[in-house]
């Protein structure tokens, strides 16, 4: 069976004065669809620009992305996006700010469904009181939520996250985590998260993909979590397989940052 | 210490407050007034509201004395000046004097205004005549009499009053005519300057043409728009206020103040967040909606910014402007009284100068307020 999304060979090289600066290369992932991936990874080892250019925000300079059976080429709403900045645009309502790509994506739709869509995953996300506050009067985890009922409204053929709950303060990631999953089991798209919190990964994933510390970063390894759907994280916490992955995970980082040290003190 | 006394104390009657339809919230109301441009009474506004009353009285004394002390200050050096600064055949009036001439403008404009109702008056009065006497002619079978009289009749009712400008009218006469220079700048210099902020080739072409007649004074733009108004604009009767010498002050207002307008809004839109541009980009916008749904309103403060520079550049050349075109407005009042050159004259041109401060002012404060209005809190997770 070939697969839903795949990158071959994807490969990322900035040119310099002092020669190639290649932070990926040959980052090789096969997904099937309605698969969830979390790619993990210590910060500055590319991760981040492997989805910027999935998302066609960043030009491919090696290699090739295929998605649902033909190549990408640039940014579109078949790839929702949600950023590490909420990016909501501050002069906009929540709901207008659902409302722009709903737009763009359902243009043949009459208003009145166009209306039913933001609505429903404002509601999903737990907006409903908020649909016409603008930014400003959101706290950060309600405009990450915002971000989210934007990406999903989308129906893209895929969700990108780039660390989209890296900055929010615990408690509020653990709910949007929640929130993230429960969109995701109703819809099962095929989706891609960056993160460098190993729970975080664990409680999400079926995948995870452990990149390599740059320069040239690749797929280091990837392990299968093979806890049951739907996820609730008290009860996946209680299960000792957790604890092993989770322990396979932070060792694969703590030998990673043992490699950039040995690295860092040779030099 | 006492604000933690408070806030125990107030817990029960809060409950009844709540219950209010209106509630005054002396801070909100302070900081509207502060958004408006009139911070002066936002201390008055918390003074209602009982919020620290020794503190707002303290800025309210503050805020009215200190600035009134100035100005007592201020007359006082100018009524030094008016006892020792005499030439030849005029001096520089004592502030009494340019009181006394301001009332005397008043008094010219409020004569001027019944003079001219009076004229309307006995104008219709005279058409009526002529229309009872076409009537009488109508009955007698006087067919060729009757529309002799209905013609006078008609002629009495158009007449147009032709006293004197006051000194008011001309104020109106520059309002109108920098709402059309800046009007003019604001639909080219936007346009413009966002062309130059999405395309750095555009930006290439056009910069060494915006450096070069940024810094140019009006009185060298004026022979040359003046060239272009004889050409391209008719002179309307001397009734209308649209004059050749008001499109010509316009258009010197337009050189002078789009640069501004044009440069800011450049630079807004070339420093759009990139991730909002990101947003329009998976989004896939079509040109016209990424301008108008993201480049434009993400750029609008700084806009703002550029056309409230606009307007004061705009007023500031005005004056200039009016003089040489010899337009119906404050410059040209300027200028007679100059020519007029006596004491009397002098304290009239004060008082223009205090006019010309005042509305400059204003309109600064107009556009202070639209530019807060368009500006939008930064968000920061």
């Amino acid at each position: 069976m070939s697969a839903y999304f795949e990158t071959f060979k994807l490969g990322k090289t900035y040119k310099t004065p002092k020669g190639d600066a290649v932070i990926v290369k040959n980052f090789n992932l096969k997904m099937k669809k309605g698969e969830f991936v979390c790619v993990i990874g210590h910060s500055g080892c590319g991760k981040s620009t492997v989805l910027s250019m999935v998302a066609g925000l960043n030009e491919i300079t090696d290699g090739g992305v295929i998605l649902d059976g033909s190549e990408i080429n640039g940014a579109a709403p078949d790839r929702g996006v949600v950023f590490q900045s909420p990016c909501l645009l501050p002069w906009m309502s929540a709901w207008d700010n659902v409302m722009l790509g709903v737009k763009q994506v359902y243009y043949h739709a009459s208003n009145h469904e166009r209306k039913q869509i933001v609505e429903y995953y404002l509601t999903v996300v737990g907006l409903s009181g908020s649909f016409n506050k603008r930014p400003d009067e959101l706290s950060g985890g309600m405009r990450q939520r915002v971000g989210l009922a934007r990406a999903f409204a989308l129906s893209p053929k895929m969700l990108l996250l780039d660390e989209p709950f890296g900055m929010l303060d615990k408690l509020t990631k653990f709910e949007l985590q929640k929130v993230l999953l429960d969109l995701w089991n109703r819809e099962r798209l095929t989706a891609m998260m960056i993160t460098h919190d190993v729970d975080e990964a664990i409680y999400l994933a079926d995948r995870v993909i452990m990149m390599t510390n740059g320069p040239a970063a690749g797929v280091g390894d990837i392990l299968e979590i093979n806890l049951p759907r739907p996820r609730n994280r008290q009860e996946i916490m209680s299960q000792e397989q957790y604890y092993d992955y989770r322990q396979f995970l932070l060792n694969f980082l703590q030998e990673r940052a043992d490699e950039g040290k040995e690295e860092r003190s040779a030099a | 210490m006492s604000t933690v006394t408070n806030t125990t104390e107030g817990t029960v009657p809060k409950k009844k407050s709540s219950r209010k339809l209106f509630k005054y919230n002396p801070n909100r109301v302070a900081h509207t007034l502060d958004q408006l441009g009139l911070g002066y009474f936002s201390p008055i506004a918390r003074l209602i509201g009982g919020d620290e009353p020794r503190k707002q009285f303290r800025e309210i004394t503050s805020n009215t004395f200190l600035p009134m002390l100035a100005f007592a200050i201020f007359i006082g050096i100018w009524g030094i000046c008016a006892q020792f600064v005499v030439s030849d055949s005029t001096r520089i009036p004592s502030p009494a004097q340019t009181w006394t001439a301001w009332q005397g403008m008043v008094d010219f404009a409020e004569a001027e205004k019944l003079k001219e109702a009076e004229y309307y008056e006995s104008n219709e009065e005279r058409a009526i005549k002529m229309e009872t006497k076409a009537k009488t002619a109508e009955e007698a079978g006087q067919l060729d009499k009757v529309e002799r009289y209905n013609g006078m009749a008609e002629k009495f009712r158009t007449k147009v009053y032709q006293g004197a400008t006051t000194f008011f009218d001309q104020i109106g006469i520059s309002l109108i005519t920098v709402a059309v220079g800046f009007l003019a700048a604001t639909l080219l210099g936007v346009p413009i300057g966002i062309l130059c902020g999405i395309s750095k080739k555009v930006n290439v072409a056009l910069n060494p043409i915006i450096q070069l007649f940024k810094p140019v004074s009006p009185l060298a733009w004026f022979p040359i728009v003046f060239v272009f108004t004889t050409w391209g604009i008719e002179q309307p009767e001397s009734t209308s206020i649209w004059q050749r010498a008001l499109w010509t002050s316009a258009g010197v207002v337009t050189l002078c103040s789009i640069w501004p307008t044009l440069i800011n809004t450049a630079v807004g839109v070339a420093s759009v967040d990139k991730d909002h541009l990101n947003v329009a980009k998976v989004l896939k916008l079509g040109w016209f909606k990424r301008i108008w749904k993201i480049i434009l309103p993400s750029s609008l403060p700084l806009i703002f910014t550029g056309l409230r520079l606009s307007i004061g550049v705009g007023w500031m050349v005005l004056v200039a402007s009016d003089m040489m075109a010899q337009n119906q407005g404050l410059g040209k009042f300027v200028w007679d009284m100059y020519q007029n050159g006596d004491t009397q004259s002098t304290a009239q041109i004060i008082i223009a100068v205090f006019f010309i401060g005042a509305i400059g002012f204003l309109l600064d404060r107009v556009m202070l307020v639209c530019q807060r209005l368009v500006t939008f809190e930064e968000q920061t997770i």
